[in-house]
């Protein structure tokens, strides 16, 4: 029955399938990546696009939310390049490094690759991949590889461009990496990329993914991000774009050990956006924030999915959601902490909480606890509400008027996630991001 | 000022304010005292037009103009303020940007100039410097870890620095140790003004030696059953109550 069904596919999936079979002898890479890329469109033609029937989808029904396939983007034109010089803006006046990318390639004329301090090493995926780059043939696909997953399989096989990021050991990047990833084409199209990013031992650095999009993209965008020994990386996703984008994307990460890695994903816009984080601890006493907070209105869908794989003793993660819903969105947060039989003394707390602002929104949340030590500290919570009518009238008893209540309230609740974020102005540009949609809201 | 007139009530359905009448004029400080559960602080709640509060019947006036039509936010502007018996915790909202956006929006409302940062913190330094409030506690959340009393401290700097022309003051005293009883009453006394009126709920004629009353109500069963000066005060503290239970359950 299953296979019968399996063997009915999607007009999306017949025509991703057709992308590859016609594109793929345009695609980077040598003959690994190619055999990389084969094994990805066998897994993808097996799995197809999620379901909800899927358990790990079960929220989230791609295969219903994305019945077309959009053509695959090409190169952008002036014109496109022209439109993605103000992308990336939701970091407000921050100090980054801006490597860009328009429609998913890289543009070396909007990026900032000069004076690398020592130690930083960047290049385009398209470059790394058609010289055989050894960085990329060690890891590509090899990080946190989630099993039966259609989303990356199909990342895997039609990937074309991304970042490719080493920080050597010891060296610490004083200026963040800013990554602005803007599809900006004038027809809808499909976006495939794939960053890796590669922080050695002892190594500091500050990373920001930034995705804008214009109108009906379809965006699949991956990250491979391997975090060393004693390093501590901070990685803050920032998702935006129109209420038809469908904008799927997944972080794969491992961490060693003693290191602190802070993860952040703030969404702000996009029609149906999914967020998926794999993250294994792989060594000892690491300390790990994997935190986000997602505002949604119309008629959003945004859906937070973590793995976190203690394997290793001793570590700590806290996880901390927030999701603010309006008008008729739906906010999905799924969280499931394994922690294995010899990681003793985990140490793991999840927190997500919703705060509805119509009776039209929904919000779902799924905590999963899966434990095979005996000597750990593991907890869960999840809230889901409507704002707190007394503290309205407490507010308004002072003279601030009803909307300015409940943007402050709105505002608190998200304050407490992006707390977790350490750069002080990037946690106030996020605000800023906040009170901004708290007023296009009618604030 | 103040005027409340057969002010009936409903909480959830249940009729709690039955025919309330009451006066209070321009630069007057009135008590209202009364059992528990007899409606005060349903009438500070009513007055400051608290959700799920319906009134049923009746009208109040300030200074001649019905309030029960304005929303919260608009009666404080128009110079009612509530100091509550419960203050509420708001994580994550800082007592500084809660006095600002307060003050800024009431100014706002009355068609005045937003207050400068420095005008802002030097009103606020100085007002909590009074009521012996740390200024680093205003930086925590809104009543965050605050205790009882620092709570009912923390209503009062409100109060001086909103500078309201009606205030209604709901079991301030309740929670003070006897020096902040002091600090607090003094906060209010500074603020008595003939332009200024207010309402002060207490159980206990302690609070009415510092805030010494012009009029003294007794509010039973949702309605005023004795009106006198101050001496009604140190009265009910030795007969209590029992007589005007009676008086109310006959009365309605
Ligand atoms: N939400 C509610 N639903 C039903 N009854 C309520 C509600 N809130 C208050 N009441 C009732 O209304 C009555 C008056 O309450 P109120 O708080 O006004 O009394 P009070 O005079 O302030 O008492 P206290 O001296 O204890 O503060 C009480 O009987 C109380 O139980
Ligand atoms: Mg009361």
């Amino acid at each position: 029955m299953n296979a019968e069904i399996r063997n009915i596919k999607t007009n999306a999936e017949l025509a991703l399938a057709e992308a590859y079979s016609a594109g793929k002898t345009r695609l980077p890479g040598g003959r690994n990546v190619v055999a990389l890329r084969e094994e990805a469109a066998a897994r993808f033609d097996a799995l197809g696009l999620p379901h909800r029937r899927v358990e790990e989808w079960k929220y989230t029904d791609l295969r219903a939310l994305m019945r077309e396939a959009r053509p695959i983007a090409g190169a952008p034109d002036a014109a496109g390049i022209a439109r993605a010089k103000d992308a990336g803006k939701r970091i407000g006046d921050m100090d980054a490094r801006r490597i860009v990318f328009v429609d998913g390639t890289f543009v070396a004329e909007l990026s900032d690759l000069a004076d690398l301090s020592p130690g930083l090493t960047i290049r385009s995926m398209a470059q790394a991949l058609a010289a055989c780059d050894p960085l990329v043939e060690a890891h590509l696909g090899k990080v946190v590889p989630p099993e039966r997953e259609g989303v990356v399989a199909l990342n895997t096989a039609l990937m074309r461009d991304g970042a490719v990021v080493h920080v050597a050991k010891g060296a610490t990047v004083e200026r963040p990496i800013h990554l602005v990833f803007a599809t900006t084409g004038q027809t809808p199209a499909s976006v495939f990329t794939r960053s890796l990013v590669v922080i050695e031992a002892g190594a500091r650095v500050m990373l920001v993914e930034s995705h804008d999009a214009s109108a009906g993209h379809q965006v699949n965008t991956a990250l491979e991000l391997v975090v060393g020994d004693k390093a501590h990386v901070d990685h803050i996703k920032i998702t935006g774009g129109p209420s038809d984008l469908v904008h799927v994307s997944s972080l794969m990460a491992s961490v060693g050990a003693h290191a602190r890695f802070n993860d952040f994903a703030f969404n702000i816009g996009g029609g149906v956006v999914r967020n998926q984080t794999f993250v294994r601890f792989d060594g000892e006493g690491t300390l790990a924030g994997l935190r986000g907070a997602s505002l949604l209105n119309g008629k959003q869908h945004v859906d937070s999915t973590l793995v976190v794989d203690h394997q290793a003793p001793g570590c700590q993660s806290r996880e901390v959601f927030a999701t603010v819903l309006d008008g008729e969105s739906r906010g999905v947060f799924q969280g499931k902490i394994v922690v294995r039989p010899h990681a003793q003394q985990t140490d793991a707390r999840m927190m997500t909480r919703a705060l509805l602002l119509s009776d039209e929104a929904e919000a779902d949340s799924k905590p999963e606890l899966e434990i095979f030590a005996d000597d750990v500290q593991c907890g869960h919570g999840a809230t889901s509400g409507a704002l707190d009518e007394d503290l309205k009238f407490y507010l308004m008893a002072r003279g601030i008027p009803e909307t300015d209540a409940e943007a402050l309230l709105v505002q608190a609740f998200v304050g407490e996630a992006i707390e977790g974020i350490e750069h002080a102005g990037l946690r106030d540009a996020l605000m800023e991001q906040v009170v901004a949609w708290l007023w296009a809201r009618g604030g | 000022m103040l005027e409340v007139k057969n002010l009936h009530a409903t909480v959830d359905g249940k009729q709690i304010l039955n025919g309330l009448d009451l006066v209070v004029d321009k630069g007057e400080v009135h008590a209202i005292m009364g059992p528990n559960g007899s409606g005060k602080s349903t009438l500070a709640y009513v007055m400051a037009g608290k959700p799920g509060y319906e009134v049923t019947q009746g009208q109040i006036l300030l200074d001649g103009e019905d309030i029960l039509a304005m929303h919260s936010d608009e009666r404080a502007a128009k110079g009612l303020f509530l100091a509550f018996q419960y203050p509420l915790e708001i994580p994550g909202v800082a007592t500084m940007t809660f006095l600002r956006t307060a003050l800024n929006a009431q100014r706002k409302k009355r068609g005045e100039a937003e207050l400068s940062t420095p005008e802002f913190l030097k009103l606020v330094r100085d007002a909590a410097g009074k009521l012996e409030i740390d200024m680093e506690m205003l930086r925590r959340g809104v009543n965050v870890g605050f205790s009882g009393g620092e709570k009912k401290r923390n209503e009062i700097l409100q109060m001086a620095l909103l500078q309201p022309r009606l205030c209604v003051l709901d079991e301030t005293d309740s929670g003070l140790d006897i020096d902040a009883l002091k600090i607090v009453s003094d906060g209010v006394n500074r603020l008595r003004s003939p332009d200024r009126s207010m309402l002060v709920i207490t159980h206990y004629q302690r609070l009415l030696d510092h805030i010494v009353p012009d009029v003294v109500h007794v509010l039973s069963a949702g309605r005023i059953v004795k009106t006198g000066g101050k001496e009604l005060a140190l009265e009910l503290e030795a007969s209590g109550y029992a007589q005007f239970q009676g008086e109310a359950a006959h009365a309605s």
